[in-house]
């Protein structure tokens, strides 16, 4: 009689805890993880019906499960190819959600602030530029004393959508980048060490005296690492910063199905390096109370979400663009 | 599989006497389940094997034995080959060995003949503990130590001393292919000094006290009694480790360098067979680039193997004749 009481009680107690809270799945990419994790704790507040897990998987995996639809929706640091898009069941939606910039840190007696510009960022990385003082840095920098030293270049040994934003800039300042190596999350690097993730591209910098190496602005600003200012294509210089890539994106051309890329824009304040992530979600809801929750969820994000987004670093999307993307997500259907 | 008519009416198993006709299921259970035990581990490689060949068909029908020999490896081209990392494996591993089993061997070979008995549990302990460092701290170690100590001053020296060898010349990053290979052989220390010891032990102090009656000095005692009757044993101490080397992942991907290349210097960054697929594998967009990691794998697994018919092969022909007995 006592085991069939604890039974009983046991299994009320499990049912009204899962008729609670109603799980929306998502999975993907890593560099929006912080904050993502911000939004879906804040949203417990305001809707304590729902709860949302995430596993920061990587772009390639965010990808591949939201095509085989075991989550509700993915997360992508690079937009799908058309070849990926097509093996969807029915119409895939790229959803924009923040933007960062990819900043090169280097490592020089004095910590000098360098000014640089993409010519020369491609020949560095191409293995053509090999020494500091040479007159193509030094003219750009005519303040700082460049040491006669090698250049050591470090770039991602793993397969990033930092990675995919830093190749996407060369291969648009530079053609022989774009036919020697291309874009994308994992590339044949001309020359350099491979360090593994923002992590290891730091410390590997930090360790190696004329080291260059690129990250994300938010982890060099987290790990007080100094960045250079890059030349946009109006000719300035310009500080990498929440502000001038929030500039970028304002800028940039943005098709329909929001699958753009945003280095080097045309913009006068504009940061060049930069590159914005998003969230996959289907046109058409499987299920209907997950999809009516989720939609709720990304109008929230995209109204109060975005707001948070300069505490953690990431730049939020400008209003031309919010309104663009509310419009859509007023389109999916459930 | 059970005893005929004529045994005893009353059979004896682990000191319980058990009547004939009495628990006899308990022989049968046991033999069964050791035999499902065996039965799952073999279904489990030949699982791990399959999945292994099944996700990399796509990559061996695009490359075919291409893709053991070409040196690209160009995600955005679709062109993918393993010989860069098939040659970074073999020659961190190599370069772990002949670090790690002389150091083990000597250190095997101090706790059982040279130690005072109190010193030696101590000493055990501490290598067990080295056996227990998980392998990401390894590597931490060695991007915040290891490296900085080494690019400034042992491969400085290294290069003073013997840069007239291609090995050692070139320019110094810290981060290189000796550097995973020392990091490995520190990892694989403890395996080869454990099992040396228990082999050493097992050398009878028979052995030992013949020598010392012909007159040998202490290290010809260690030389020709013990190290001879022992070589199978630590040869078979070096394979293990061997293993070990050959799949070790995030310690080296951290001191390697991460650069598909081939140089003749030592100096120069390499990288494995499991650091790529450690790296790459979350972020690996197109199929035939998930494919060739892959198809890494299975070379991987199959490198590891012939790796080990090959030891097994010299083992029987150069220390088949070390039993130690007296002809």
């Amino acid at each position: 009689m006592k085991k069939l009481l604890a039974l009983a009680l046991l299994s009320s107690f499990v049912t009204t805890v899962a008729s609670a809270q109603m799980l929306i799945n998502g999975a993907g990419a890593t560099f929006p993880q912080p904050i993502y994790t911000k939004w879906f704790d804040a949203y417990s507040r305001v809707d304590a019906s729902v709860r949302f897990n995430y596993q920061g998987i990587g772009s390639g995996g965010g990808q591949k499960q939201i095509l085989s639809e075991t989550v509700d929706f993915g997360a992508s640091d690079g937009p799908m190819s058309d070849e990926n898009l097509a093996k969807a069941p029915r119409t895939l939606w790229h959803i924009p959600t923040v933007a960062g910039a990819v900043v090169m840190s280097y490592n020089l007696p004095g910590d000098p602030k360098l000014k640089l510009d993409g010519a020369t960022l491609a020949a560095i990385y191409l293995g053509k530029t090999i020494k500091w003082n040479d007159p193509a840095i030094a003219g750009q920098n005519p303040d700082v004393s460049l040491p006669d030293q090698d250049i050591v270049v470090v770039h991602r040994s793993d397969g990033s959508g930092t990675t995919y934003i830093f190749t996407d800039y060369l291969s648009s300042v530079s053609s022989e980048w774009k036919d020697k190596v291309g874009k994308n999350t994992s590339v044949n690097w001309p020359t350099g060490l491979g360090g593994k993730s923002n992590a290891g591209v730091a410390g590997q910098v930090k360790q190696s005296p004329g080291a260059i190496g690129y990250v994300e602005l938010a982890y060099a600003i987290q790990n007080k690492l100094p960045y250079a200012d890059m030349k946009n294509s109006s000719g300035n210089y310009i500080t990498p910063s929440i502000d001038s890539v929030t500039a970028a994106l304002a800028t940039a051309t943005i098709p329909d199905d929001f699958r753009f890329s945003m280095v080097n824009p045309p913009g006068h304040d504009a940061y060049p390096i930069a590159g914005t992530t998003w969230l996959l979600v289907y046109a058409q809801q499987k299920d209907h109370a997950k999809g009516e929750k989720l939609v709720q969820f990304l109008r929230w994000a995209y109204t109060d979400g975005e707001k948070m987004a300069a505490d953690l670093l990431y730049s939020p999307l400008p209003a031309n663009v919010q309104e663009r993307v509310l419009n859509r997500i007023a389109q999916i259907k459930y | 599989m059970h005893p005929s008519a004529a045994e005893p009416a009353i059979a004896t198993v682990r000191g319980h006497t058990t009547a004939r006709t009495g628990a006899r299921w308990p022989d049968a259970t046991f033999r069964w389940f050791a035999l499902l035990a065996a039965l799952t581990i073999a279904a489990l490689i030949a699982l791990v094997g399959w999945e292994l060949y099944h996700g990399s068909r796509l990559a061996i029908a695009r490359f075919g034995l291409r893709f053991l020999a070409s040196s690209t490896w160009d995600p955005v081209a679709d062109q993918f080959g393993a010989w860069p990392f098939i040659f970074g494996t073999l020659v961190s591993s190599l370069i772990a060995l002949l670090i790690a089993v002389p150091l083990g061997v000597a250190t095997a070979l101090f706790l059982t003949e040279i130690a005072p008995i109190k010193i030696r549990q101590p000493i055990i302990m501490t290598i067990e503990m080295l056996a227990a460092v998980p392998s990401v701290i390894f590597g931490l170690w060695g991007i915040f130590v290891l490296i900085p100590w080494l690019r400034d001053h042992l491969f400085k020296w290294l290069q003073e001393l013997l840069g007239f060898l291609p090995l050692f010349r070139g320019p110094i990053y810290g981060v290189s292919m000796l550097a995973g290979g020392i990091i490995v052989a520190i990892m694989i220390l403890p395996i080869v000094t454990s099992v040396s010891r228990e082999i050493l032990r097992s050398v009878p102090d028979l052995q030992r006290e013949a020598a010392y009656a012909l007159g040998a000095t202490h290290w010809e005692v260690i030389r020709i009694a013990v190290l001879s009757y022992a070589r199978r044993g630590v040869y078979g101490a070096a394979v293990l480790g061997l293993g070990r080397a050959l799949g070790e992942t995030m310690a080296v991907t951290m001191v390697i360098g991460n650069r598909p290349e081939i140089s003749a210097s030592l100096f120069a960054p390499g990288y494995t067979l499991a650091s790529v697929i450690a790296n790459e594998f979350t972020e690996a967009t197109t199929d035939l680039y998930f494919s060739s990691l892959f198809e890494l794998g299975l070379v991987l697994v199959a490198v590891t193997m012939l790796v080990n018919i090959l030891a097994q092969l010299m083992l029987r022909t150069l220390a088949g004749g070390a039993s130690g007995k007296v002809n």
